[in-house]
């Protein structure tokens, strides 16, 4: 499976790039709207066709690929932080402390996510820019999707505590914050990492699945989600295959970042 | 001369010979409700699948044709409002049953109409007869004579009865009796009802035959949209009430005997800017909002044509006003929807110190014109149409915000906290008479939306406005109603307190083997005959 671990990092960094550059690839402006050609087919100026409103598609698809894959592993940045600090907190406290945190983290769970996140929306200020709205919205993912990691992490905490090696660091007079960043963090890595990895998918269908409900990212910026809105049309028989490129790029990004994984990171 | 008569005599012939052939279809009609009813209680209905059960099963005294959107008598033979307007006196018809063979008296007239206004029961239909403080005194002088007094002179009286379903005072079987074309005969919950023709129903065809042709009606209940189309499709229904415009270009294209565009609807998408004076937003952009000329720039600077045919695809019309040409009567026709024109738009801005400088709008104190917009989430033509009016201010350098929020949240911001600044939402309208408005338009009323619950009224024109309403609603020539709604309308036009946008369509789908089919705009806009609808023979027999 190595070629297809090559050919996913390839892919998302081809794919990376090209929203980096969006700037200077894309041949029109995301929102402007080309009035005269709504829902048009690709033609040279508009290589993927126009939306409803006459937006070029290509160039949205840009933009919404820049929204969403970039902002979608800082939010699993974030969560995994949160994670390894509540996960370590807890493994590292044991006794009635962890049992405290670990029970936080199961109520945290329990949440229902896609209300909290809409309560949670429906109190921000109405003025803010596309741009501001796009980046608290992946915040919230953020702050909200650390607590299934940080089980992972307080697990493997435990049995670092219990490990010999730690024993033997504990034995060689090694203590404190020199025990944790010495001889714990650097094994924790592997957990965190495919932690972090894992989080990034989840966190761009969490989106895209706010943008079909029409709460995701602020018009006119788009991301996956509001793109992908164009296929609710489809059941009516007016979907054709240009607008199918938003679902076939998700979907090769959700499956490439799980292909980056090795087998041992999986089974961390 | 003899031979065009005999040719005329013919034709009658084979269009009698038609109707007879399609009167024997009976059969079962299907279709689907989004929801299930929340009660048959007649009175109580206030939901859609309700007032669906209530039109098909209920008989009222008197109905509006929904194509002539005139009265025509039904229970009633003859009505007489008489006192000022606050005495309605019906002449009953003779020897009706209710679907349970129960007799049909002027009792039975007195004792829906005493349920209607028991403030205990909380009839949503009774409300509209609720005009002012006291009881509703009825009187019953013969088995088919009777008259109702209300305590105040209500507008346009006799047209709500279109809404009143006549119950049984004596039937066991309460509000179940009916005096409709069909009653319910089974009700799975959450799966589907069952309607059946009664065979106590006073009506009759020109042949003498009775009516309703159809023998039965299935009612599945089913929410999802996409689903009821396919089901149209493979025939499985045989009409979706009202369909997406998206809906209908595909039928267009595929089965176009299918489609019907009814014309305009009743119905308005409309903006507003938030005018209460305690709301939480800066005072500067209070300033801008309570600005006429600001509110007529906004207007002016929304390209409604292109709303219709790009957000709508075609299958809406510019709005000028609350009353849409479907409302034949009402309608003001000199009233033009404002025209797109971004240049008298900027004049009228600078009348009150607004000034483009790069492409940014600033106001007398240089504040940049922005705002945002709510609506309410998973609507795509709202959606599309705040995108659009986005890109349409950003033409005279005003920044619009577009939110987008769940409804509960949407609602507690405009009704509670008013925690928001221009709002986009639409009007569905069941009603052709501008009594039903009242609480809209006096600056008294709870959806006075701009700036609800005024003690005193804020403007010179909404006090205005709340004479000319209160002037039609006690005056009962509609000539003058009519003359005094017309006004109401104009300062509408003039003030825009509401930014009215597009009429959208009257759109529905309708399966070929349904006969007697002429959709119209006003709700229920396919079955609003349902008693006079037939199927083909074909799929008559194969649904027996």
């Amino acid at each position: 499976m190595r070629w297809a671990r090559a050919v996913a990092i390839v892919f998302l960094v081809v794919l990376s790039g090209a929203c980096l550059l969006a700037d200077f690839l894309a041949p029109a402006s995301y929102a402007h709207q080309f009035r005269d050609e709504p829902s048009a087919a690709p033609s040279r100026q508009h290589l993927l066709g126009t939306d409803d409103l006459g937006r070029d598609r290509f160039s949205r698809v840009l933009y919404g690929t820049r929204v969403s894959l970039l902002l979608a592993p800082a939010a699993a940045l974030l969560a995994s932080l949160l994670a390894a600090f509540v996960g370590a907190s807890a493994g590292l406290a044991g006794g009635w402390v962890e049992r405290c945190i670990m029970a936080a983290t199961d109520l945290f769970l329990s949440l229902p996510w896609l209300f909290l996140l809409i309560t949670v929306r429906a109190l921000l200020p109405l003025n803010l820019s596309p741009i501001a709205s796009v980046m608290i919205t992946f915040a919230l993912l953020g702050c909200l999707g650390w607590a299934a990691a940080a089980r992972v992490i307080c697990a493997d905490m435990q049995t670092l505590c219990r490990s010999d090696f730690v024993l033997l660091a504990r034995a060689s007079g090694s203590s404190g914050f020199r025990l944790l960043w010495r001889h714990m963090v650097p094994n924790l890595k592997p957990v965190l990492y495919a932690q972090f990895w894992i989080s990034i998918p989840v966190f761009i269908l969490t989106e895209a699945n706010l943008g079909i409900l029409g709460l995701g990212v602020a018009e006119p910026l788009p991301s996956w989600g509001s793109l992908l809105r164009e296929l609710e049309s489809f059941s009516t028989g007016s979907g054709h295959a240009w607008q199918f490129v938003p679902l076939v790029l998700l979907i090769a990004v959700v499956s490439s970042f799980h292909l980056v994984l090795t087998k041992e990171e999986l089974t961390a | 001369m003899r031979r065009r008569l005999a040719c005329f005599l013919f034709l009658i012939f084979i269009a009698l010979n038609a109707t007879a052939v399609m009167a024997q279809s009976g059969g079962e009609l299907r279709f689907c409700l989004h929801s299930e009813p929340k009660t048959f209680n007649p009175l109580l209905m206030a939901d859609d699948a309700s007032e669906t059960i209530r039109y098909m099963t209920g008989g009222v005294l008197m109905r509006l044709n929904r194509l002539t959107q005139q009265l025509e008598p039904e229970l009633a033979t003859s009505w007489k409002i008489s006192n000022g307007g606050t005495t309605i006196s019906f002449k009953l018809r003779e020897g009706l049953v209710f679907s349970d063979g129960t007799p049909f008296t002027a009792e039975d007239v007195a004792y829906t109409v005493q349920q209607l206004m028991d403030p205990n029961l909380h009839s949503p239909t009774g409300d509209a007869f609720r005009s002012g403080e006291g009881k509703v005194q009825i009187a019953v002088s013969s088995k088919n004579r009777v008259s109702a007094t209300f305590p105040a002179p209500i507008a346009g009286l006799d047209k709500l009865f279109d809404q009143v379903a006549i119950m049984s005072a004596k039937s066991p079987q309460k509000e179940m009796a009916v005096l409709g074309p069909f009653y319910v005969a089974e009700n799975k919950a959450g799966s589907y009802l069952l309607l059946k023709h009664n065979p106590n129903y006073w009506k009759h065809d020109a042949r003498g035959r009775q009516l309703p042709y159809l023998d039965s009606v299935r009612l599945d209940i089913q929410q999802n949209r996409d689903l009821e189309m396919l089901r149209l499709k493979r025939g499985e229904i045989d009409f979706v009430n009202a369909i997406d415009a998206e809906y209908f270009d595909q039928l267009m294209s595929e089965k176009a005997s299918m489609a019907y565009d009814a014309g305009v609807s009743l119905d308005s998408e409309f903006m507003w800017f938030n005018q209460v004076p305690t709301s939480p937003i800066t005072a500067y952009k209070k300033t801008w909002f309570t600005s006429t000329n600001f509110r007529r720039a906004i207007s002016e600077a929304i390209n409604r044509q292109d709303l219709a045919r790009i957000a709508f695809r075609g299958h809406a019309r510019p709005a000028a006003g609350p009353i849409s040409p479907a409302n034949q009567f009402w309608f003001n026709a000199k009233l033009q929807a404002h025209p797109f024109d971004q240049k008298s738009a900027l004049e009228r801005l600078s009348q009150d110190g607004f000034r483009l400088q790069n492409g940014v709008l600033r106001d007398r104190d240089g504040h940049a014109v922005e705002f945002s917009i709510v609506t309410n989430s998973g609507n795509k033509y709202r959606e599309r149409m705040a995108t659009m009016m986005q890109q349409d201010l950003s033409g005279i350098g005003i920044k619009l915000n577009i939110v987008t929020l769940d409804f509960p949240s949407l609602i507690e911001r405009i009704t509670r906290t008013f925690d928001y600044e221009a709002c986009l939402l639409g009007l569905v309208n069941n009603d052709l008479d501008p009594d039903s408005q009242m609480n809209v338009w006096l600056s008294s009323g709870d959806s006075h939306q701009w700036n609800p619950n005024q003690k005193t009224p804020a403007t010179a024109w909404e006090a205005e406005i709340d004479k000319l309403m209160r002037a039609q609603a006690s005056n009962l020539d509609s000539r003058k109603r009519k003359e005094y709604f017309d006004k109401v309308q104009e300062i509408a036009w003039q003030q825009e307190p509401f930014i009215y946008l597009v009429s959208k369509d009257a759109l529905a789908a309708v399966s070929p083997a349904l006969k007697n089919v002429h959709p119209v705009v006003l709700r229920p806009q396919v079955y609003w005959n349902i008693d006079q609808m037939s199927l083909s023979s074909e799929v008559a027999k194969n649904r027996q």
